[in-house]
């Protein structure tokens, strides 16, 4: 019900959307992202349950347009009253960011933290943009998929130039 | 960096920094919090965390279905068995299967038990690090009646992994159910002991009242969940208003509060222990015998002796344990009402022998990421109660 809300206020916002298991699931642009959580807010979706993130290295990674992007960005969302669910993905590609929902969800600071150090996807406009449970100085992104099981070398402390993470420092 | 070193700037002036953890004994677990103090009162709290991060989720990714099931007790490793019937709850909606009828009722029942246990542990620490020691006492004797339940059960008493995807791996002993019926009596004895002890004691009052108080609207804007939400003031239970396992069938209430402080976080836990066991009651006087494991040779291993002897259970325990199960492509959201609040699976399959990604959405993470509002402008000890009553749990926590 509320994804017609949706398409009615916002034309051409969703990008795509299934339905598996009972699960609503839609897909939007991250420019659209945004207007949308102002919109959820107002239909009562007041409580961001959980954001995370999954990595699709077979995707091609470009920005724009449909399921392109590395990275799905997942948000799910619970109206209180109605008791209705709604997952929100958002595709992103490597090295873009994604405007952070801290400024209307509190409980966005640390899920936020948390897919960048897993997967270092950066939000925009994040107070405290810093890895969450791994340690500045750690090398590379846990959760994506080209990091291996085993961790690799993560006492390489200073000067670490990993290969997964092409040399990149993982905390600013 | 400038939330660990401690450069000589911060070291100046008036303000004093302590480090409560990682190995505070109010901890509780490995974190760590860095207070800043101007005297007794907190001006700067910052949470740190991940000291017991193992990387549960990237595990998850390169094990099967079956084999994540013992990952799942290290989460809240104080009812791990709830955490079991969550994720494996997970695994069934992405399959699509219902379990047998007693298989469902034992898995409430367990359940039950653990909120018991969980909420008796938070509520017993709570009081023992404000200085409330015989409380403590009173009710780890039931805990440990509890924990001889799951070692009948399950054949350990933390680590239980007793559910299997489509059932349980096996069903309760004999003696179970007796020991049970004599826990109901004793606890409620030991529930009324440390109400005697805590509820009317203006001690306990003065500690906890006030405390921590959190309005619903911040509370829901933190994610909070379980017993600091209900607090709060928000009747949200998942056992009531996204039932699950037949809960929709049992007769119990949803305890709520007011102002969300430490206090009223007491008083629902011990209402919500009484009402687990009024849920324990009616699961007792309604068990029914029949199979605690689905019908299903896709899902479900063959027993043992079948493998032996017959050759269709011999290529079913082969496949099974070679290929995994069949997963439809596709990914789910489940989430049950563990003691701590909504626990949530989020699993995507690529219809391979493995979740291709698994997220576990931990309840206490969003409810200790709002810690620096509720301390601040408190006094040191308050960091203490508030802490206690938050119930962060390191291994659900960090994962």
């Amino acid at each position: 019900m509320v994804i017609e809300h949706i398409d009615a206020q916002i034309p051409g916002a969703i990008l795509d959307r299934h339905d598996f298991r009972g699960d609503q699931t839609i897909v939007v642009a991250k420019e659209t992202l945004l207007a949308l959580v102002d919109l959820l807010h107002g239909e009562g979706f007041q409580f961001l349950v959980d954001i995370t993130a999954v990595d699709w290295p077979e995707r091609p990674n470009i920005q724009g347009g449909g399921a392109a992007g590395r990275f799905d960005v997942v948000y799910h969302w619970l109206n209180l009253a109605s008791q209705e669910r709604l997952r929100v993905k958002v595709p992103v590609a490597d090295g873009a960011t994604v405007p952070t929902l801290t400024g209307r969800f509190k409980t966005a600071d640390w899920f936020e933290r948390e897919v960048f150090d897993l997967f270092g996807i950066r939000f925009e406009g994040h107070p405290n943009m810093k890895r969450l449970l791994t340690w500045d100085d750690f090398p590379g992104h846990a959760l994506r998929k080209d990091f291996p099981l085993d961790g690799g070398d993560v006492f390489c402390m200073e000067g670490c130039t990993a290969p997964y993470n092409n040399g990149e420092r993982g905390g600013e | 960096m400038d939330s660990i070193a401690l450069s000589r700037q911060m070291l100046d002036g008036d303000k004093m920094i302590v480090n409560m953890g990682p190995s505070h004994p109010t901890t509780h677990g490995t974190l760590r919090i860095i207070l800043e103090l101007q005297g007794e009162t907190i001006t700067k709290a910052t949470p740190e965390m991940g000291y017991l991060h193992r990387g549960v989720e990237k595990l998850g990714e390169n094990l099967s279905y079956q084999q994540f099931i013992p990952l799942t007790d290290r989460l809240n490793y104080c009812s791990s068995i709830m955490n079991n019937v969550g994720y494996t709850t997970a695994v069934e909606k992405l399959l699509d299967i219902q379990i047998p009828k007693r298989a469902q009722q034992i898995r409430v029942l367990v359940s039950e038990l653990a909120r018991i246990a969980d909420h008796l542990v938070c509520v017993g620490v709570n009081a023992v690090d404000i200085g409330a020691f015989t409380a403590f006492l009173y009710l780890f004797r039931q805990r440990e009646t509890i924990y001889d339940l799951f070692e009948m059960a399950a054949g350990q008493r933390l680590h239980t992994s007793f559910t299997r995807i489509g059932g349980l791996f096996r069903d309760i002993p004999e003696g179970f159910v007796p020991l049970c019926e004599r826990f109901l009596v004793e606890c409620e004895e030991s529930l009324d002991e440390m109400e005697n002890l805590l509820s009317h004691n203006p001690i306990w009052h003065d500690r906890t009242k006030g405390i921590g108080a959190i309005s619903a609207e911040d509370a829901v804007n933190w994610g909070y969940t379980g017993p600091c939400l209900r607090a709060a003031g928000v009747p949200q239970d998942l056992r009531k208003a996204q039932p699950y396992l037949g809960y929709e069938t049992y007769d119990f209430d949803i305890p709520i509060g007011t102002t969300g402080d430490v206090f009223d976080r007491y008083l629902v836990r011990t209402e919500e222990m009484r009402q687990s066991l009024r849920i324990i009651r009616q699961v007792l006087d309604r068990l029914e015998p029949g199979p605690v494991m689905i019908d299903d040779p896709k899902v479900a291993l063959p027993p043992k002796e079948k493998v032996y002897t017959r050759m269709e259970s011999l290529i079913h325990h082969f496949k099974l344990i070679m290929h995994g199960m069949d997963m439809p492509v596709g990914e789910v959201y489940s989430a049950t009402e563990a003691a701590n609040g909504e626990l949530g699976f989020y699993i995507v399959s690529d219809g391979g022998k493995n979740p291709y990604r698994i997220r576990v959405r931990p309840p206490c993470l969003p409810i200790f990421s709002s810690f620096e509002d509720q301390v601040k402008g408190g006094l040191i000890a308050d960091a203490v109660a508030v802490l206690g009553a938050m119930n962060v749990i390191a291994g659900e926590l960090d994962r």
